[in-house]
């Protein structure tokens, strides 16, 4: 008797901690993960990214509506094809880069959630800083969880994966970014997407 | 010398025209970089990487037209080759 409810609480608890929300850190090894912006512009839309992107998020597959985590871009990383443009938008002029080395989104609430099969979609509220300014935004976004996938993205590590896919829209006024200023040259909407995938180790 | 800087003139103008239509005629501003995508095969994210490329744009071209312009400008206010008697 002692044995067979050792054994059913060994059950539980093996079930419990399945079933617990897991961790995923959101640094790549690969460098696949990006963060792509857009504005559109005269000449040619200005189009870059940045790949230095970390944070963490738990989510748990049982219970996607809970998940919570922040992610973080760090602004020096901010890539765009012509040199000058660069060097302006990383400038005190725009970003200011030194003075505010991140821009983040950190999660508050999912609602809206759906779940088939392995991929979770949602609407998430949460806090969007940039530029030292913090607005509340709602951001759709698609999760989908990989299970016992990091072996074949990093090798010799077992584990989860989870990658995050959202697509959003900002104005750059809302976050002081020369509000009202050069809209002739450089639109106020900035088009955001993110692709990224965290990792979660057994 | 007169003949000397429009034959430059038109030399940076042709070959500006020609290095700008051979890589790309890229009607947007000059690159050094540019991005590639890359798949991850595993998450099927599209991941970018930026390569070290030069790709001139219009403001290379302006550049080019602007240099030959003032070239062949100059030309104007050097004097013409004296005939030897």
């Amino acid at each position: 008797m002692k044995t067979k409810l050792t054994l059913l609480a060994s059950i539980a608890l093996a079930g419990a901690a399945l079933a617990a929300p897991q961790t995923f850190d959101f640094k790549d090894p690969k460098g696949i993960n990006n963060a792509g912006f857009k504005l559109d512009a005269p000449l040619e839309a200005i189009n870059g990214s940045a790949s230095d992107i970390s944070g963490t998020v738990t989510f748990d597959p049982e219970n996607p509506g809970a998940t919570k985590g922040k992610i973080i871009v760090a602004t020096g990383s901010l890539m765009l094809p012509n040199p000058m443009q660069k060097q302006h938008m990383l400038s005190d002029k725009w970003l200011d880069a030194t003075k505010y080395p991140e821009i983040s989104f950190e999660s508050k609430e999912f609602k809206n959630v759906r779940t088939a099969g392995d991929t979770t979609t949602a609407d998430v509220t949460g806090t969007f800083t940039l530029k030292g300014v913090s607005k509340e935004l709602t951001v759709p976004v698609k999760l989908t969880c990989l299970k016992d996938k990091l072996g074949q993205r990093v090798p010799n590590q077992k584990g989860d994966l989870l990658v995050i896919r959202a697509s959003f829209t900002i104005k750059r006024s809302d976050f002081n970014i020369n509000p009202g200023q050069f809209e002739d040259k450089v639109s106020d909407t900035i088009e955001l997407t993110l692709s990224i995938a965290g990792a979660s180790p057994k | 010398m007169k003949r000397t800087f429009r034959i430059i003139a038109a030399v940076l103008v042709v070959g500006a025209i020609a290095f700008w239509a051979a890589t790309g005629a890229n009607r947007g501003w000059t690159k050094t970089r540019v991005p590639k995508k890359v798949v991850d095969e595993v998450t099927g994210l599209e991941g970018i990487q930026w390569q070290d490329k030069f790709v001139p744009g219009v403001d290379f071209l302006g550049a080019a037209l602007l240099g030959a312009g003032f070239l062949a400008g100059v030309s104007f206010f050097v004097p013409a080759k004296s005939k030897q008697p």
